[in-house]
Order: structure tokens, then C-alpha cells, then sequence
């Protein structure tokens, strides 16, 4: 299987490289460490491309090949940089009783892009994500941190939701 | 001291719905009104009834105000707190009675809830150890450490007939026996949390964390002194950041307060606890693979034996419960087993906690004695199906239950039962699903789901549930035969039977009880290649009726494909071999309600 590389160029800068290091730093001594690790390098540069990855390796001593056999089993990880405004639709069983799915249809269809993908312009992108466990108010959608629940998926109101950001 | 107490949700519910700015603005106003010294606002943990959000209760009156809005604060501020005067048109209407508000204990939804595992749930400040000891916490671990034996903590657990809440219901009891005794001289033991409550429709074990951490932390050092552990993991998922930040609040507390650490209660048990962070892979719900993801590897399940009890996490024996299964623990130390087994079925003591959701009027959390009729969740505590339509039927168990169909509304909930009737106790989401519902479409999407999280590592679950959705695919596209139905079971059997782990071996569960239970809508969809609840695209039509139609043209406008014809004034009709089925038209015909899908 080809290795699956991120189109987009890597730009990381030194100041994220120290960051990472004082991570890796911070985990040497414990168990176990290499997911941890990968979570806060993804918060540091916001996806784990190969680069990171490499450096994550040299550094902890652990094969690239683990590193990316790990970095590809976990949906949280990615391997793309994502938009500056993620937007995740629920699809938990509650959600999707209520129609989850055409929700998460208008959002693509709305920003022109499919699950998965970034708008051109980097600010929007969509996924479609396991339960967050806001069952009692399906069906919902975060963008960033941010819940909107009970949602009934009609042009006005994607509109409204997408013209806050 | 307060005189007044105000109690605000804060569960990730209400807090989606914006609590957080109620507290703000609540904090604000009592401010501006010189109330400061007399009323306290806290921020609880979830209430249960998500549906209302934001949702708060004001002591000592026991006012519960449901759906409140941030422009609805300074009123309650300065009606209810300043004046006594309590602002009835928010009230919970459950709660209004004839000259007089009635506890909300008393409601439908509550009248007949039991709570033990959500006992402290929206009634204390999650982020307080003073309140969770003012509820008597930590007595059951300062009783333990201080007047009893690691083996009479364990007859107790055997005794109290306590079963795993994650879904098997394994005996607690058992589990922490074998890991006590199975390998007497092993140097290091781990006592592991499963907080990576993966069930979609299931959220439990967030609302305990987000509201009760610190019995889940007395719980965890119970079961260390009692299987002799001295370190504890706890495996969270990631996507629950309210739940993690609470945990690390409660867990910097208890070390605080020694109550984890070092030497606590001065008994010389040592122990401490460390929070883990799931990365999004359902399949480290099963046992193995999550310790071997602690261990920082792919989450893959391995065989068993050996089982955890004697090699888990490191290759040290290690127990594994879930949230809920802890969060019963402290009660049972302190109340006795003999008071556990008097609550329940003969097979399954206690409470379960479970998600309602779905097509049902009061989504939310609720714990129930083992042995309530799933007719009583769903019409008394549920509050019944919305819009006047019919219960289909209720989904537990998640992707690897099955349903529960209107036969069997009336067989008393609890693990066996379940079983029997071919679903599961699961984690304990319960989605109820009416008429509108298709069957072999959530059927096809729980497959989905199991695909997409199938590790991978065996043959009979990677390859079979993905055969087996395809399968279903057809189907719902009105291409499958009757011959594919058999072949779909045949399929079923050998995926339970020969895959690795459980989230294989209950895959097919979802495909078995519906067809089980809704075997004529399977064969509607292949024989009469129909969808009665109209969800699957491929066999579902449009249809203009000719009496409602007034040949506006709306419809026409708007068809993308052109597939409507007539003209001005006339019936209108809709080309099938045309039709994409993107249901515009029905949106156009609103004022008509001429289109229907059927």
C-alpha cells in the first residue's frame, strides 16, 4: 500500500518543533507513551503528517512504520490538515433516527464539498463523526466546540448556522 | 451560608443548549441585585432530562424551570430570588399542580426512576470534593481501607450480585476474585476504568463523569485494595472534553485531600490513578485491545486466554469495568449487598441507567430497577412517542444489540431477558423508532458502522460485515432476491461464530433481530421492491395527488431534472423514470401538501 501523503506542503515552524520536543520530553519516563504523545503533537500542529511523524520516531525511538501503523488505525488522528471551522455531524443512532443523514447532506451540499474534505479556501470542513453523545437533543452538529442541536436541516437554518463563522 | 441555592445543569446537553451562559448571567444579575451573600449558583451535573435544556432547580422551594433563556435570568432573578415570587411560565408543566408546584420527584419522568449510579447527578457541584464528601463520599473507601479484609470487600461485590454495565454483564464479583488470586505473586496489579463509551446513542458514563467523578475515583481505589493494585487507568474518549476536564479536577482534588496517593487513611494502601485519552476506535471497548492501546499500540483485540485477570495491561494482572458498573460500588459498601439484591430481578440486582433517545417526548437519562417493562420506560417515563405516531420499536445494546418490538413491550428489562429475545443490555442506549422508521435501513446502518470499526484483524468480521452491508445495500436498493435473505443469515451465523472478539461475534445482531422481529419488511423490499416508511431512495416515489393539486407549477420550477410535467392550473405528474428523488418538491408543496413520498 502506498503511503498515503498530505498534498498539502508541510510548514512547520521552530517554534512548533520545540513544542513537540518538550512533549516528548515531558512522556519520556512513562508507560505507554506514544499516544499521548501523538494527541498533543496533532494539537500542536493541528494534523500529523509524515514529517511529525518522522520526528516523533527519530525522537522516541520507535519505527515510522508503528508510528503510522497507529496514527491510521485512530479516526482522531489525521493525516490532512483540517478546515479552520470543523464541522463534525453527528451520526449516532439517535441522530440518525432523526435524519442525521440529510443534515450532513446540506452542509456538503452547501459548501460544495464532501465528508472528509476541506473548502478550498481552508475555512470549512466536514466529517461526519461517531456519537458526542448529545442524544437528547438530536439531531446535532459541532463546528469546533460548539453544539447545535435539534436541528431540522432546512435551507434558512444551514445558511444562519454557516453565516456565524 | 446560602438561603437559596440555584442549581444549573451542566451537562453537555444543557450546555449545548447555552447553561453556561446562564450561569454567567445569573452570576451577573444576583450581583447587581446585592444577592451574593444569600444565593448560591452551582453548576451540577446532568438532571436527566436533556429534552428541556437548559434546565435549573432553586432551593429550598424545589422550583425546576425548564427551556430558560438568558433573557428570562434577570426575571427569576428579580422576581423569584429577590421577591419569593416564583416565575410560573417557566416552570416544568409536569411540576404545576393546582395552586402549587409539585416536587419534581414526583413527575412522571421521575416518579419511577431509582437512582443509584446518577444518585449525586444534578444535585452536586461535580467539581467540589466538600460536596461529594458532604453526600457521604469517601466513607465507603475510609470503611474499607480501615475495618475490613480485601476478601470481605470481595464477598461483598460476590454477594451483591453486581454485573458488569458495559454490556456482557459479567459478575463484578467474579472478575475481581480471579484477578485477586489468579497469579498470588505478581509484583504490580492495574485496576482499569472503560470510559471509551463508544455505543453510539449511549452517554451514561459521560453524564456520571460529568456529574459524579469522584465516585468513580472511590470506586477505582476500592477495587485496587481490593484485587491488591496500587495503579488505576482511566481510558476516556477524547470527544468527551467536559468529562475529562472534571476527572482531572476530582483526581488533582483526591490527591489533595490524600485520598489517593500515598498511605490513605493512614492504612499504608498506596494507590493512584492516571487518565488515558481514547483516540476515536470503537473497538477498544473490548478488553484487550483497549489495554493494548494504553500501551500505545494499535487498538487490536487479542485472543483470550489469558485472560486480563492474569495477563492484561502489561502483562499484569488487570480488571476492566465501566463507569457505571464503579459508580454502584461506594453504594454497595455502604448500604450492604443484602440492600442491593432486594432491588431488581432474580438474575440481574440493582439499577440500569439508560440513553433514551430517538422518536421519543422526553429524551434523556434515566435509571430504572431491573425488571421494569420497556412499555413503562417508553410511555410513563418516556412520555410516549411524539406527533401521535406508533412505537415501532427500541433499539438496545447499540451496534451489537437488537430490537425490541411491540410483542415484547411488556417482558421485564434485564440481562437475560434481553438476551432471550435476542437483543442486549448493551451499555444501555435505548432509541426508540416509530412507524416512520425502516427496519433494514438501520439494520444497513449499523453494519456501516461495524465495518468502518472492524480492526481489521480477523478474517470473518473485516470480510463478512463488509459482504454483509453490501448485502444490505442491495437490498435496500431493491436489488437483492429472496434467495440473498437466506444467504444474509447464513452469513450472520458465521460471523458470530467464528470472528475474534465481540464486536464480531455481535455484528450481525442488528441484521438477526430484525429480521427476526420484521422479516415482511425485508421481504417488502425485495419481493414488492417497496419501502413502506419511505427511507430507502431507491424504492421510494414521489406522488402528486391529484385532488390536492392545483397545478400551481411550484413543483415544476423547482425540479432539477424536469421530471414534473402539466401545466398552469392542471394536475401535475411526476415522471418516474426521470425522478432523482431529491425530495424538492415535497419542501415546494408545503402550502399544498400535495407531494407525498411513498
Amino acid at each position: 500500500m502506498a503511503l498515503k501523503m498530505c498534498a498539502v506542503p508541510f510548514a512547520g515552524t521552530a517554534q512548533q518543533q520545540k513544542s513537540l520536543m518538550d512533549v516528548i520530553d515531558k512522556y519520556k519516563d512513562v508507560p505507554g507513551a506514544l499516544m499521548p504523545v501523538l494527541q498533543e503533537a496533532q494539537e500542536i500542529y493541528g494534523y500529523l503528517p509524515i514529517e511529525v511523524q518522522s520526528m516523533i520516531s527519530d525522537e522516541m525511538n520507535v519505527p515510522l512504520e508503528k508510528i503510522y501503523g497507529i496514527v491510521t488505525f485512530y479516526s482522531q488522528f489525521s493525516l490532512s490538515p483540517k478546515g479552520k471551522y470543523k464541522i463534525a455531524v453527528c451520526l449516532g443512532t439517535a441522530c440518525y433516527v432523526k435524519g442525521a443523514g440529510d443534515i450532513s447532506k446540506k452542509f456538503q451540499d452547501k459548501l460544495g464539498i464532501k465528508a472528509g474534505d476541506v473548502t478550498p479556501d481552508g475555512k470549512f470542513s466536514i466529517e461526519d463523526c461517531r456519537c458526542i453523545g448529545a442524544c437528547g437533543l438530536a439531531p446535532v452538529i459541532m463546528i469546533n466546540d460548539d453544539v447545535y442541536g435539534r436541528l431540522n436541516g432546512t435551507d434558512e437554518e444551514v445558511n444562519e448556522i454557516l453565516a456565524k463563522y | 451560608m446560602f438561603r437559596s441555592h440555584v442549581l444549573v445543569c451542566g451537562g453537555t446537553g444543557c450546555i449545548a443548549t447555552g447553561s453556561e451562559n446562564i450561569i454567567n448571567a445569573l452570576n451577573e444579575e444576583i450581583k447587581k441585585a446585592g444577592l451574593e451573600n444569600e444565593v448560591g449558583v452551582v453548576r451540577t451535573g446532568c438532571f436527566g432530562l436533556c429534552s428541556l435544556g437548559p434546565v435549573m432547580m432553586v432551593h429550598p422551594e424545589g422550583c425546576f424551570y425548564s427551556a430558560v433563556d438568558v433573557k428570562d435570568i434577570p426575571e427569576i432573578v428579580s422576581e423569584h430570588l429577590l421577591k419569593g415570587r416564583i416565575v410560573e411560565r417557566l416552570l416544568y408543566r409536569e411540576t404545576v399542580e393546582d395552586g402549587g408546584i409539585k416536587s419534581l420527584n414526583n413527575t412522571a419522568f421521575y416518579k419511577k426512576q431509582f437512582r443509584i449510579a446518577l444518585r449525586n447527578c444534578g444535585v452536586i457541584n461535580p467539581e467540589s470534593i466538600d460536596e461529594y464528601i458532604g453526600v457521604d463520599g469517601y466513607q465507603a473507601l475510609g470503611n474499607v481501607l480501615t475495618s475490613m479484609s480485601p476478601e470481605q470487600v470481595i464477598q461483598i461485590v460476590l454477594d451483591s450480585g453486581l454485573r458488569g454495565r458495559g454490556g456482557g454483564g459479567f459478575p463484578t464479583g467474579r472478575k475481581w476474585d480471579l484477578a485477586r488470586k489468579l497469579v498470588p505473586d505478581a509484583d504490580q496489579k492495574f485496576v482499569c476504568c472503560n470510559a471509551d463509551e463508544g455505543d453510539p446513542g449511549a452517554f451514561m458514563d459521560r453524564s456520571i463523569l460529568e456529574g459524579d467523578p469522584h465516585a468513580l475515583i472511590e470506586a477505582m481505589a476500592i477495587a485496587g485494595y481490593a484485587i491488591g493494585a496500587t495503579m488505576g487507568y482511566i481510558y476516556i474518549r477524547a470527544e468527551y472534553p467536559i468529562a475529562v476536564k472534571r476527572l482531572e479536577i476530582a483526581i488533582q482534588q483526591a490527591k489533595d485531600y490524600g485520598l489517593l496517593g500515598e498511605d490513605i487513611f493512614g492504612s499504608g494502601f498506596n494507590f493512584d490513578l492516571e487518565i488515558r485519552l481514547g483516540a476515536g476506535a470503537f473497538v477498544c471497548g473490548e478488553e484487550t485491545a483497549l489495554m493494548i492501546s494504553i500501551e500505545g499500540n494499535r487498538g487490536e483485540p487479542r485472543p483470550r486466554p489469558p485472560f486480563p485477570a492474569e495477563k492484561g495491561l502489561f502483562g499484569k494482572p488487570t480488571i476492566l469495568n465501566n463507569v457505571e458498573t464503579y459508580a454502584n460500588i461506594p453504594q454497595i459498601i455502604l448500604k450492604g449487598a443484602e440492600w442491593f439484591t432486594s432491588i431488581g430481578t432474580e438474575k440481574s440486582k440493582g439499577t440500569k441507567v439508560f440513553a433514551l433517545g430517538g422518536k421519543i417526548n422526553n429524551t434523556g437519562l434515566v435509571e430504572i430497577p431491573m425488571g421494569m417493562s420497556l412499555r413503562e420506560v417508553v410511555y410513563e417515563i418516556g412520555g410516549g412517542i411524539p406527533d401521535g405516531k406508533k412505537f415501532k420499536a427500541a433499539q438496545t445494546g447499540g451496534p451489537s444489540g437488537g430490537c425490541i418490538s411491540v410483542e415484547n413491550l411488556d417482558i421485564p428489562i434485564d440481562y437475560d431477558n434481553l438476551i432471550s429475545i435476542g437483543s442486549m443490555m448493551g451499555s444501555g442506549g435505548l432509541i426508540v423508532m416509530d412507524e416512520d422508521n425502516c427496519m433494514v435501513d438501520i439494520a444497513k446502518f449499523f453494519l456501516e458502522f461495524t465495518v468502518d470499526e472492524s480492526c481489521g484483524k480477523c478474517t470473518p468480521c473485516r470480510i463478512g460485515t463488509k459482504r454483509l452491508f453490501e448485502m444490505l445495500e442491495d437490498i435496500t436498493a431493491g436489488n437483492g432476491t429472496m434467495e440473498d435473505l437466506d444467504e444474509m443469515v447464513e452469513l450472520c451465523e458465521y460471523i458470530k461464530n467464528n470472528s475474534l472478539c465481540g464486536l464480531g461475534q455481535t455484528a450481525p445482531n442488528p441484521v438477526l433481530s430484525t429480521y427476526h422481529y420484521f422479516k415482511d419488511e425485508y421481504i417488502q423490499h425485495v419481493r414488492d421492491k417497496k419501502c413502506a416508511a419511505g427511507i430507502c431512495t431507491e424504492l421510494t416515489q414521489y406522488i402528486i395527488s391529484a385532488d390536492k393539486c392545483v397545478g400551481c407549477t411550484l413543483c415544476k420550477k423547482v425540479c432539477p431534472v424536469d421530471a414534473i410535467v402539466g401545466e398552469v392550473k392542471q394536475k401535475h405528474v411526476i415522471d418516474q423514470s426521470k425522478c432523482v428523488k431529491c425530495g424538492v418538491c415535497v419542501d415546494a408543496c408545503k402550502k399544498f401538501g400535495a407531494i407525498t413520498k411513498g
